[in-house]
């Protein structure tokens, strides 16, 4: 009887096993079509001289070529590549700890709450390419920014404040980055709402017991928030730092080069060369950062 | 004595903290929607009111011509068809072929499913414009190894400018962010206790069944944030639908276009001395228009959406 039921099971396991095979399927033969062949073509490409005529691509071997030619001729994918880390080493601690702080906000109790929630993930929806290039270059409301006398409210604003800080002993560097946050404030909590769920949903998982025994001991709201709430959201800092790299590398300058150098100007090896720079510097990046972060992060299990 | 001291002290601090958190959440919601309720006041204005000084947010004339002007220039209700078709095919075929692939990664082991997951992996953090021209030739000349000319006789297909490439990506779980998605299904079914499964097999179902029948109406809040994420960011993707469908009409290459294309109906030809302003005017209305539906779903759906994704397994 025994031995019948491990039978049993021991088929149902590789059952499992086979239906996981075909499950995964669809997955793989997409991977391997759309993602892994298109990866070594590129590859290939970047290694090549690509030219295209009526019967189709014509790839001559030539090395390292293109590469030299992205990081040495090129003007400006240099600037371009620069300008990208440049942002996103300013943009994305800022977005983590803004929508942090958010997230905490947003979970405590208060009048309004969920129509505040709705709001602050309305950027989820309409953050996007198209959009946003649009509304960089719209008029009306440069006009009207300046009708109302926005600009220089905020520019005195960020100014007092700049001088404010100063006199308290912080350093320049420390100023300039804190008052630019303040006037790039749309983009910043326009890029912020994925995280600020991915946070509010890891606070909800936090047990409340922790809470009422660290109120019992006496803690107070700031301590609850160091010595609970950031540690057992500190893996979710990870996730969302690497959300955020990732995204904030999907479409900028260095994208538009790369799109430009290919379909327009057709010179397909110069442009996946700068595609395999630009991958190469994002995995770099991410790997330092996620190292980094991982070295602090704490697992409550 | 001593204790009702300490207690309105209490009680102030709590006031002075609710009073701060309703001037930051009042303002950044403020900051929010600035833009939208400025596209909207802008909408409705007359051309005249642009240079009124008096004018700031409620328009002195109203006047749906730019809505009219926008409408036209967009060809808007054959892009809303459109996009809508598009966005709701891929949104429901990668959902599928997503969830498949999240529970096959998440309870379906195999030999090399690791390695396989580190695939999904690797597509998260590819960039697209890393792999985009090798996959637009390989659409442009579609051959699928060679088995289509098989069948057409020696001629491979051209897929540009047609819906297939975003139905054989999304169907495939290879399409805008799929990684991501897979992600999401895979660390919910995860969370789901094993007993649940063996439960169901002891009353006799199979994989699929309990795949089916149990498992996937248990998935629902994951199943709600992909249909939704998926949705909305095909409807705003302007990535691969301006690389793929050029001659389209969806909202991404209409959008993109409008500012050209009014300038030339507005007056004659691209040098033209349109009122910049006046052509600002228009193309906000033109924005509004795009993301008007997106608005509309989300006043529906926000409650859930909000609530789904907390119950989702992002963080577990």
């Amino acid at each position: 009887m025994k031995s019948i039921l491990r039978l049993d099971r021991r088929s149902y396991n590789e059952q499992k096993a086979i239906m996981g095979f075909f499950y995964v399927l669809p997955w793989l033969l997409g991977f391997i079509f759309f993602f892994l062949i298109p990866l070594l073509s590129s590859l290939r490409y970047s290694l090549s001289s690509v030219q295209a005529n009526s019967d189709g691509l014509i790839v001559h071997f030539s090395g390292f070529q293109n590469y030299v030619e992205a990081l040495t001729v090129n003007t400006e994918f240099n600037r371009s590549l620069a300008d990208a880390i440049m942002n996103m080493v300013i943009n994305v601690p800022l977005i983590v700890i803004f929508s942090l702080f958010l997230a905490v906000l947003l979970n405590q109790k208060f009048i309004g709450r969920s129509l505040a929630r709705s709001i602050f993930f309305l950027p989820v929806i309409l953050a996007s390419g198209v959009i946003l290039s649009l509304e960089s270059t719209s008029l009306i409301q440069a006009v009207n920014d300046q009708n109302a006398g926005a600009g220089a409210i905020q520019g005195l604003g960020t100014f007092e404040l700049e001088g404010l800080m100063l006199d308290a002993g912080l350093s320049e560097w420390v100023v300039n980055y804190l008052t630019s946050a303040v006037s790039r404030i749309y983009s910043i909590v326009s890029q912020s709402g994925v995280q600020i769920l991915i946070f509010l949903a890891g606070i909800q998982t936090i047990s409340p017991q922790l809470y009422e025994a660290s109120k019992m001991e006496g803690a107070t709201g700031y301590e609850a928030f160091w010595k609970i709430t950031f540690p057992m959201v500190s893996p979710l800092i990870l996730v969302n730092s690497i959300y955020t790299i990732i995204d904030s590398f999907s479409n900028n300058a260095m994208t538009d080069l790369i799109r430009e150098t290919g379909f327009t100007q057709f010179n397909f090896g110069l442009s996946s060369a700068m595609a395999w720079l630009y991958f190469a510097a994002v995995a770099l990046i991410l790997a330092v950062s996620s190292y980094l972060i991982s070295k602090k992060v704490f697992y409550y299990d | 004595m001593h204790a009702t001291r300490l207690l309105s002290l209490e009680r102030w601090k709590k006031w002075v903290w609710s009073f701060v958190r309703l001037t930051l959440i009042a303002g950044l919601s403020f900051v929010i929607l600035y833009p939208v309720l400025q596209k909207i006041s802008t909408a409705f204005k007359a051309k005249s009111d642009l240079y009124s000084p008096i004018v700031v947010w409620l328009p002195e004339h109203y006047t749906l011509d730019n809505f009219v002007k926008a409408i036209g220039i967009m060809d808007y209700w054959q892009a809303l068809l459109n996009t809508f078709t598009l966005s709701a095919l891929t949104t429901i075929l990668t959902a599928i072929s997503c969830a498949l692939a999240g529970y096959g990664f998440a309870r379906l082991k195999f030999k090399g499913s690791q390695l396989l997951f580190a695939g999904v992996i690797l597509t998260i953090l590819v960039p697209p414009i890393t792999i985009l021209i090798p996959v637009y030739l390989n659409l442009k000349d579609f051959s699928l190894m060679g088995l289509i000319p098989l069948l057409t006789g020696g001629k491979s297909v051209n897929l540009l400018n047609t819906y297939w490439p975003f139905i054989l990506t999304s169907a495939t779980a290879n399409s805008l962010k799929a990684g991501l998605y897979i992600f999401i299904f895979r660390q919910f079914f995860r969370g789901i206790p094993k007993e649940v499964e063996e439960a169901a097999y002891i009353d006799g179902a199979g994989v699929g069944k309990t795949f089916y029948r149990i498992m996937l109406p248990n998935a629902i809040p994951s199943i709600v944030t992909v249909l939704l994420f998926s949705f909305v960011w095909q409807w705003n993707d302007s990535f691969f639908t301006t690389t793929y469908l050029t001659s389209s009409k969806v909202m991404a290459t209409q959008l993109g276009s409008l500012p050209y294309n009014l300038q030339i109906l507005l007056e004659d030809g691209a040098n033209s001395k349109a009122d910049p302003f006046y052509l600002s005017m228009v193309q906000d209305t033109g924005i509004l228009l795009a993301i008007l539906p997106l608005i509309i779903i989300y006043l529906f759906v926000q409650r859930y959406f909000v609530e789904s994704i907390e119950r989702t397994g992002i963080v577990g």
